[in-house]
């Protein structure tokens, strides 16, 4: 599927994270991340599960706050904002989440309408023209007056994008946009996830652990690890780099930086009794 | 002693966890208050509630008013004929209902057809991200999703409490007056004379408007604040109908002896 990349994004970045530290209860994510993400751009971030991606996506939507540090989302300091002004920046974001959310009490074309009746005064009329083009912005017009019940995981995604798209936002984040689909459906899917970013002058954040599909549209890849930027590459270093870690990440290896065992005592010790078997009990490790 | 000790600290948890879960329910409900306007002015998000929390209910409760009025009418008849005063039944199940069993037996129906439905429904949108989802699209869920809910609790209890009354006069008097034969009038003169607007239905009415409140709070908040997996939702459902129908009977004893102090003495 080769794709068409853009020319090199413009310079200006849209979002500047500085050393946001945030932590779970007493669990440290994310330790000292900084990160800026590009107008214009399609960035892929990636990192092993609990690596802190889908926390950042929370962070850069105000959902979550941050022990410290700054988070600027096209000038504004996400964290500092006060709940209108957070709700005010929030009409300019499309998020589309891991399984789509379409909200399951209302057909395909009234989740599409839902963003214009709810933020905006337009007639009924003006707003069925706007669902229309949308929902065949992402082929699925037909499927209009279907109930998400009645959609496949790939057109509920489908559907879930052309919602997030419905204001023209100038941010939209993706959050494991290809989970469980068929590779078919993955394909459309990173297909249109490039083709609004450009189509619509977007600055898109995908949050995945498909490297296949994210290379291909991918104008920038950023690895997390330890709770910070690992690596900030391009699609083609990936392919090539000799870094162990990206490579276990790249070729799916079991066994490498990121170990195979979660950490325990040694399992000779263990089955000798010598170890706590608080673990093996049942008990919080 | 490190049993008794862990035990002390067990309770300590326990009680700590629990208040502060009130607390946290204490700070929902004033969430809910800061937008109950929302489901007032957009009047048609409160309607699909009422259908599904009042009128999907109507049967479970009508049929229920219906039976209970009639075992009252056996009951009572059994024993007000031991005094002779048989005509008095009216009064009596009329009382018995409008101040007691048609508030309290609605509330406990409502918390199992429409409370717990309402948690499941709320703890699944929030286990599936559309909550979640709502909140990015900067539309306020608690003003959108829970305060329609709550209103409607508040809304549809009273009114399914009269119609619990209404149908459990009706039953009493098919029979009582139909089928054990009590006078036709007297039944009914005995209990429009017995029964004040005041302190009888107003009461009763209060009652179950607290009720309202108290169930539609507790099944917003579980579902809420479930856990997202399918654990967490059937336990959160659990509770709903659990503390609710704790809170109902704790909360008619103390309306119930805030309303009628000083009547006897």
């Amino acid at each position: 599927m080769p794709e068409v990349k853009t020319a090199p994004p413009h310079p200006a970045s849209l979002i500047e994270i500085k050393d946001v530290h945030f932590a779970y209860d007493e669990r440290p994510i994310l330790r000292g991340l900084s990160l800026s993400v590009r107008k214009g751009e399609v960035l892929a971030v990636m990192g092993g599960s609990g690596s802190g991606k889908t926390t950042l996506l929370g962070l850069i939507g105000g959902r979550i706050l941050p022990n410290r540090g700054d988070i600027l989302v096209d000038g504004q300091n996400v964290p500092k904002l006060d709940r209108s002004a957070l709700y005010a920046l929030r009409t300019r974001f499309g998020m589309l989440f891991q399984f789509g959310a379409l909200f399951t009490d209302l057909s395909v074309y009234d989740n599409v309408a839902f963003p214009y009746r709810e933020q905006t005064n337009l007639p009924e009329s003006v707003i069925r023209d706007l669902v229309l083009l949308k929902l065949q912005a992402v082929g699925l017009r037909g499927a209009a007056g279907l109930m998400p019940s009645q959609l496949s995981g790939g057109m509920a995604r489908r559907v879930a994008l052309a919602r997030a798209v419905a204001l023209d936002p100038m941010l939209m984040l993706y959050d494991e946009p290809f989970t469980g689909l068929d590779p078919i459906s993955t394909g459309i899917v990173a297909r249109l996830i490039r083709r609004l970013n450009d189509a619509f002058g977007l600055t898109s954040l995908v949050v995945t652990h498909d490297l296949d599909a994210s290379l291909k549209i991918a104008d920038r890849v950023i690895v997390l690890a330890e709770g910070k930027v690992y690596r900030d590459l391009t699609p083609s270093d990936v392919r090539t780099t000799s870094d162990a870690f990206v490579r276990q990440f790249a070729d799916g290896l079991p066994d490498g930086p990121v170990p195979f065992h979660y950490p325990a005592p040694p399992l000779l010790d263990q089955l000798l009794g010598k170890a706590g078997t608080a673990s093996v009990e049942g008990g919080t490790p | 002693m490190s049993n008794v000790i862990e035990m002390i600290e067990g309770l300590g948890r326990t009680v700590l966890n629990g208040l502060a879960r009130l607390g946290l329910a204490g700070r929902f409900f004033l969430a809910i208050m800061m937008v109950i306007g929302v489901p007032v002015r957009r009047f048609s998000l409160l309607v699909r509630e009422l259908y599904f929390s009042g009128v999907r209910s109507l049967l479970i409760i009508v049929v229920s008013g219906m039976f209970v009025g009639m075992v009252l009418a056996i009951q009572g008849y059994e024993v007000l004929q031991r005094f002779g005063s048989s005509e008095t039944l009216g009064v009596l199940v009329a009382l018995s209902l409008v101040r007691e069993l048609g508030p309290v037996v609605t509330a406990l129906l409502f918390a199992g057809r429409a409370g717990s439905a309402v948690t499941a429904e709320i703890g699944l949108m929030q286990a599936t991200d559309q909550i979640a989802a709502m909140d990015m699209m900067a539309v306020n869920p608690i003003a959108r999703i829970i305060s329609p809910r709550f209103l409607a609790s508040v809304v549809s209890m009273p009114l399914l409490a009269c119609l619990f009354s209404t149908a459990g006069v009706f039953g009493a008097y098919l029979v009582g007056v139909k089928l054990i034969g009590i006078d036709d009038g007297s039944f009914w003169s005995q209990m429009q004379a017995g029964v004040d607007f005041r302190l009888d239905i107003i009461n009763g009415l209060i009652k179950s408007l607290v009720f309202g409140v108290a169930v539609g709070l507790i099944a917003v908040f579980e579902g809420y604040y479930a856990p997202p997996t399918a654990e967490g939702v059937s336990s959160a459902t659990t509770r709903t109908v659990v503390t609710s129908s704790l809170a109902v009977l704790m909360l008619d004893f103390v309306l119930t002896v805030w309303m009628f102090r000083g009547l006897n003495g």
